[in-house]
């Protein structure tokens, strides 16, 4: 919706390698098969059917209200669906509540609104979870997320709480905070949304950078250039359902279906 | 300028950063901090004159009964007979020196007395160390308040006499010793059964649910004066022969649960103001719902309604006086015994033991308010915008 310029990206970097034959070999990782969800009686999730390969980056696009954000949330069962299959690295996502803890710790999540416990330093915040639920040693989580901070460019930061940082700042410490779990997939719902402009590219270029390490990553955005630049796969979807998906070369270039051809118009100007 | 830097007229740039200067000198100093906030407006400026009117009329008197015609030394009522002085006296603070013991312990026995002092320094240490933020080993601090001083303070008041403390009856308990014990027991228990039930009546289970809106809105529905009697009067009648529950205890575990209930209505408005994002950012990290609660809602739910956890302790600790209506010797109550003791018969000593009842109740009050304020303040501090 933003119809921001597009970020000039870091020059160095070469565009994602695209090629099918590094994902072909690739193992599946997040498998959704007919996925349906209703929000009462609204269909929000249509008939989805997605197969993510590991090290695979995936852009999700769309108009508010097309169900982007809801199919990834349901992937690590912060919404639920009410049919269809989702099986994620192997683990099928049911309702019993040990299944779902497994599955979060496989999956970590950057929302828009970032989420950080504010009571919390920035340094507490990466370390919580690790020494929580992996049973950490406190010294030893403390060097991972010192580890992760420095990778995010904010070590000097991790003993302020999170309302002293600019949201561009946050938004880093978020996404250290998930690294911290060692997620094989990231998932990211609008990472870049509520920051200020003058923000977006320094929480772009972290994900950048992330996807050139090989993280496996779902990405809900409106920063084509992103999209243009990391993304192996941009899916478009409009009201529920999976419109087009294709590379984002041919998607940007050669739009096939009409609503999508609409869209673009409306946000590449 | 524009023209000079060959621009057209409507363009601008900056050449020279426009330096931040000081606030002009109406803005600063007493003078104007008057002027703002004493006579802003005529309405202010007339509000300003009553006060201060008032507080003249009042103030002088006041300070004269309580201080320049008090009597602080003497052995019976003689010492505050104006007609024995031959002057006009004010409050009559040897009253109060000589009964002092009676209100600090009640009829608690004299050769045990060291035991509730005892009591008394505990429980100082242990309120100190919580309540001093940046004080070592605070966990320590917290079962050491929880924990070891609850079963030493049973073991001191009420006695072991495998220990070799006598055994004291709850009905020899009086003055500010059994309105602590009353206060602390409610403001230990509630809080954390208040939780509790806050979070039982959010729970997803509708039986669990069910059964801590029932609890908490019975003891919402009903006076604490009725909890009280139905203790004290009532319960017995239910119980069979043999059983037998303390005296002091039946009225206590009423208090508590009656604070309990109002606890837990607090705590849920702490709970219902947590925004969403905070538990889906947790469970996204894997903690599980119980985790969740712990480390990331509670702390911050908690801290957003201390005053109103505050107000409510400080309601309880003033309610604790309803106890001297079921026969409980309260601070209150050894007031009310000691005033018509007939050796201190004298007009002023009734006032004077209400006056120091009040200024009791004050300090513990005012005592707790300033303090939730301060840890308002350090919170709200360290978690800045």
């Amino acid at each position: 919706m933003t119809a921001q310029p597009l970020p000039d990206l870091d020059p160095d970097l070469a565009p994602a390698d695209t090629s099918s034959t590094r994902l072909a070999t690739a193992p599946v990782v997040v498998t959704l098969e007919r996925v349906n969800k209703w929000y009462g009686a609204f269909h929000v999730l249509r008939d989805i059917d997605l197969t993510v390969r590991r090290g695979e980056r995936i852009v999700v696009c769309g108009p508010s209200g097309s169900g982007k954000s809801t199919l990834i949330r349901c992937i690590n069962r912060l919404e639920e669906h009410q049919s269809g299959r989702i099986v994620v690295d192997g683990i099928e996502l049911a309702s019993d509540l040990k299944t779902i803890d497994e599955i979060r710790r496989e999956v970590g999540m950057v929302f828009q609104h970032f989420n950080l416990f504010p009571h919390l330093t920035v340094l507490e915040n990466c370390t919580l979870a690790p020494i929580w639920v992996k049973t950490m040693p406190r010294a030893e989580a403390e060097e991972l997320a010192m580890r992760y901070l420095t990778r995010v460019k904010i070590p000097h930061q991790a003993h302020k709480y999170p309302g002293q940082l600019s949201g561009g700042q946050q938004q880093r410490v978020a996404i250290a905070r998930s690294l911290c779990m060692s997620p094989k997939i990231m998932l990211f719902d609008e990472p870049t949304s509520a920051l200020d402009p003058e923000m977006v590219k320094e929480v772009l270029d972290t994900m950048v950078g992330l996807a050139d390490e090989g993280m496996t990553m779902i990405v809900v955005t409106h920063e084509m250039g992103f999209a243009r630049q990391v993304a192996d796969r941009v899916i478009f979807m409009d009201e529920g359902q999976v419109v087009e998906a294709n590379t984002p070369d041919a998607f940007f270039r050669d739009p096939q279906h009409e609503r999508t051809r609409l869209f673009l118009s409306q946000i590449l100007h | 300028m524009a023209s000079s830097t060959g621009l057209p007229p409507q363009a601008f740039v900056r050449r020279d950063a426009v330096p931040a200067a000081p606030p002009p000198a109406l803005v600063g100093g007493p003078l104007a901090w008057i002027r703002r906030n004493l006579f802003s407006s005529l309405g202010n400026a007339c509000l300003t004159v009553a006060a201060a009117a008032l507080l003249a009329l009042l103030l002088p008197p006041m300070l004269r009964f309580l201080v320049f015609d008090a009597v602080w030394t003497g052995e019976n009522r003689d010492a505050c007979r104006p007609e024995v002085l031959g002057h006009p006296v004010g409050a009559c603070w040897a009253f109060v020196a000589s009964k002092i013991n009676y209100f600090v312990y009640g009829s608690y026995p004299i050769e045990a007395r060291w035991r509730a002092d005892l009591f008394f320094a505990l429980l100082a240490f242990g309120i100190g160390w919580l309540l001093w933020l940046d004080a070592p080993r605070r966990d320590l601090g917290a079962a050491y308040f929880f924990v070891v001083f609850p079963l030493a303070a049973y073991a001191l008041l009420s006695g072991v006499p495998a220990l070799g403390l006598g055994y004291v009856p709850t009905s020899l308990w009086g003055g500010m010793l059994v309105t602590i014990v009353v206060a602390l027991v409610g403001i230990v228990v509630s809080l954390p059964f208040g939780v509790l039930l806050a979070l039982g009546r959010r729970s997803r289970l509708p039986v669990v649910r069910l059964v801590c809106v029932i609890f908490i809105e019975f003891w919402r529905g009903v006076p604490l004066i009725t909890v009280l009697f139905m203790a004290n009067v009532m319960l017995p009648l239910f119980l069979p022969g043999d059983v037998t529950v303390d005296r002091l205890v039946r009225p206590l575990v009423g208090i508590a649960l009656f604070t309990s209930a109002y606890m837990a209505e607090i705590v849920r408005g702490g709970l219902q103001a947590m925004p969403r994002g905070q538990f889906e950012g947790a469970m996204s990290l894997g903690l599980g719902p119980w985790l969740t609660m712990r480390l990331v809602i509670l702390p911050q739910a908690l801290r957003i309604v201390i005053p109103g956890i505050v107000n409510s302790y400080i309601a309880l600790f003033k309610d604790t006086t309803l106890v001297s209506i079921v026969g409980i010797f309260d601070f209150i109550r050894t007031i009310e015994s000691a005033r018509v003791d007939p050796n201190w018969a004298a007009p002023t000593v009734s006032v004077t033991g209400y006056a120091f009842a009040a200024l009791f109740y004050f300090v513990f009050c005012f005592g707790m308010s300033r303090y939730s304020r301060f840890v308002e303040r350090r919170l709200s501090a360290s978690s800045a915008r």
